[in-house]
């Protein structure tokens, strides 16, 4: 057994894999198929501060290796959260260590704000800023693309945040390194990435795009060499300064410690939930597994080695 | 009750018509037995290989249930629970290629199943069915017998009718139609079902039936349930990809609060 505990912003996690938001629920739905207290955190499915009945038309396509979804943040809504889904996470999860995120997404900065503050004043572990959300005031431009955005309302739900921060980060950002730098610049106490890669896929019978929004997001393990190159590039630019949490299509313990030896503190993992619904214990225990055979007493000894 | 997700082993895999196969598999004894209505998440593939997705196949039959025969196998009692699936593509392809004495992956039982809890004896019941649609009436029909009640069964088929046989003796009247007139009513079961007759019709097959099964009892203000189907990748209620617009207009999740859902509140 090698010491798999994370401390992330001085919290001590039981493990380094966290489920990734909108894949693992409220983590509820996983209590009967694995052990939740080997868990380092559930991430919420995102939040916003009203609730949403997310896109409408296809939200599934399975690709080689991957999977494309447009689920559209459906959501019962902060306050909906705060009442329902959070106490029965708190439940599933009593007695372990194991960590809540609370995935934060929004429409406009104002909505950022108001639902960070209601979620400040609950028990929840960390606030995870998604900013991978339209930008209605920046004309539709997400604002998980440039830096600038990024930076205006990461500090601006800096000032109301009194949880630790982490903002999720968006493969589709221009530059990676400069949009880490410019989440940690306004604030952020650590970045996770990736969300989702912007895909399109055709019915060719339709002669239509899938998805009513043309594009929607693509993860699981496509993803996940070019995911680890822009963790890399994240710990790079950010890494002295703040964790950063690496995830993309992570399906083994292999995987994972390929993001740990890019430098990442932990992990998450989302698409390889549906694969194998006890991933996030199997994952956890490959890790262990390859530590042991490996000699490597914790992952403090391996973090960042292969830069 | 929150879904397991466990191995199970074949007990027997036959097939039962062109591209038309029935699945057993020993359920264990540390599983909930499921209910009719209610699936699974078929997995007989390794979690890294394609299709990266389960399968959602329905509870076709669950043995024993009521008066059924126990079956034994070296002194065990053994509960069985079958499938019927039509092979598809990548996915149900595997899964046709079991054979007694393999393992696959089973995440369930998924979804509500359908209840028919308020039912007394006396009730009549019409079971509807279209085509791959029939699978979760079987044991549907098996569980109403149970309680004492013959269902009447109206099943339309495109060419050929499958899985019928299983039907004789225990349960009310059979009709089916095929849209070939080759065997039984050459149309479809809506010109064959009077809803008035019944006190309650559930109802599984391609949409477009159901949503005229639903609207034909509506008419008549008959309870009709109809069983949905949607693209799947939890199948628990975790990632959101099944959701169904309700008449209320909330988004339900056809996996956990479905598959079987009060056509009032799904067909609008
Ligand atoms: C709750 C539920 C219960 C079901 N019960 C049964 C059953 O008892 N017997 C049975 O034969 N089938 C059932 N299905 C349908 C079955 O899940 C699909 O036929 C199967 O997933 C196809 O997989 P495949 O890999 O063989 O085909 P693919 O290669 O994935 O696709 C072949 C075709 O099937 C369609 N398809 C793929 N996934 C689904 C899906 N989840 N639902 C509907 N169509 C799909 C595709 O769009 C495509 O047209 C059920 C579906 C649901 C949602
Ligand atoms: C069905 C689905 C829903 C998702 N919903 C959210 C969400 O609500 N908020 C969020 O920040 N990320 C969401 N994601 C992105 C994942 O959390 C993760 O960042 C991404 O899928 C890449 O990791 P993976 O390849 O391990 O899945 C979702 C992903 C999927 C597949
Ligand atoms: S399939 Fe995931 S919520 Fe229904």
């Amino acid at each position: 057994m090698s010491d798999l505990r994370v401390d992330l912003l001085g919290q001590v996690l039981p493990g380094p894999v966290i489920a990734a938001s909108g894949t693992f629920g409220y983590g509820i739905e996983y209590s009967e198929i694995l052990d939740l207290g080997v868990l380092g955190g559930v991430s919420s499915k995102g939040l916003t501060l009203n609730p949403k009945y997310g896109n409408e038309g296809e939200r599934l396509l399975e690709t080689p290796s991957g999977l494309i979804n447009s689920i559209g943040l459906q959501n019962p809504g902060v306050r909906h959260f705060i009442e329902n889904e959070l106490p029965a996470m708190r439940r599933a999860l009593a007695g372990t260590g194991t960590a809540i995120l609370a995935n934060l997404g929004g429409g406009c900065i104002e909505d950022y704000e108001e639902g960070c503050e209601l979620l400040c004043a609950t028990d929840v572990d960390f606030i995870e800023l998604n900013i991978s959300c339209p930008n209605v005031k920046h004309g539709g431009i997400a604002y998980g693309v440039q830096a600038e955005s990024a930076k205006e309302v990461v500090g601006r739900v800096r000032k109301v945040c009194t949880k630790p921060l982490i903002v999720k980060m968006s493969p589709q950002a221009e530059d990676i390194a400069r949009m880490a730098a410019a989440c940690v610049e306004a604030g952020a106490d650590a970045v996770s990435l990736v969300n989702t890669f912007q895909a399109c896929a055709i019915d060719l019978e339709k002669r239509k795009p899938v998805f009513n929004n043309i594009f929607a997001g693509l993860s699981g393990p496509a993803v996940r060499p070019i995911a680890l190159r822009m963790v890399w590039q994240a710990v790079g630019a950010v890494g002295n300064a703040v964790p950063v949490i690496g995830l993309g299509g992570i399906a083994t313990g292999e995987d994972a410690l390929q993001f740990i030896m890019a430098g990442a503190t932990a992990v998450q993992v989302g698409t390889a939930n549906f694969a194998d619904p006890a991933a996030c214990q199997r994952i956890t225990a490959e890790m262990d597994a390859w530590m042991d055979k490996h000699g490597v007493k914790s992952l403090d000894e391996i973090r960042g080695c292969a830069r | 009750m929150p879904a397991r997700c466990f191995d199970a082993q074949v007990f027997s895999r036959t097939q039962v018509a062109d591209s038309i196969q029935r699945l057993t598999v020993r359920w264990p004894e540390s599983v909930p037995l499921p209910h009719a209505g209610q699936f699974c998440m078929l997995r007989c593939w390794e979690h890294d290989e394609a299709p990266l997705l389960s399968r959602p196949i329905s509870i076709h039959e669950v043995w024993p249930t009521g008066n059924d025969e126990p079956i034994c196998q070296d002194g065990e009692q053994l509960d069985l629970v079958t499938f019927l699936f039509e092979v598809k593509g990548i996915g149900t392809e595997q899964l046709a290629a079991l054979e007694a004495g393999d393992f696959l992956q089973i995440t369930g039982p998924a979804g509500n199943g359908f209840d028919f809890s308020e039912l007394d004896a006396g009730a009549k019941v019409a079971l509807v069915g279209g085509g791959i649609g029939t699978a979760p009436l079987y044991q549907t029909a098996r569980e109403l017998a149970a309680r004492g009640i013959k269902a009447d069964i109206y099943y339309g088929f495109r060419d050929e009718p499958y899985a019928m046989e299983q039907y004789r003796g225990h349960f009310g009247t059979v009709r089916v139609a095929t849209d070939s007139g080759r065997v039984g009513f050459h149309g479809f079961v809506t010109q064959m079902i009077k809803p008035e007759e019944y006190d309650l019709v559930l109802c599984c097959g391609p949409e477009v039936m159901m949503r005229r099964v639903a609207a034909m009892c509506a008419e008549k203000d008959v309870k009709c349930l109809v069983s949905l189907e949607k693209k799947m990748a939890c199948g628990i209620g975790a990632c959101l990809g099944c959701t169904c617009k309700t008449a209320s207009g909330e988004g339900k999740s056809v996996c956990k609060h479905g598959p079987v859902f009060d056509a009032k509140e799904v067909f609008a």
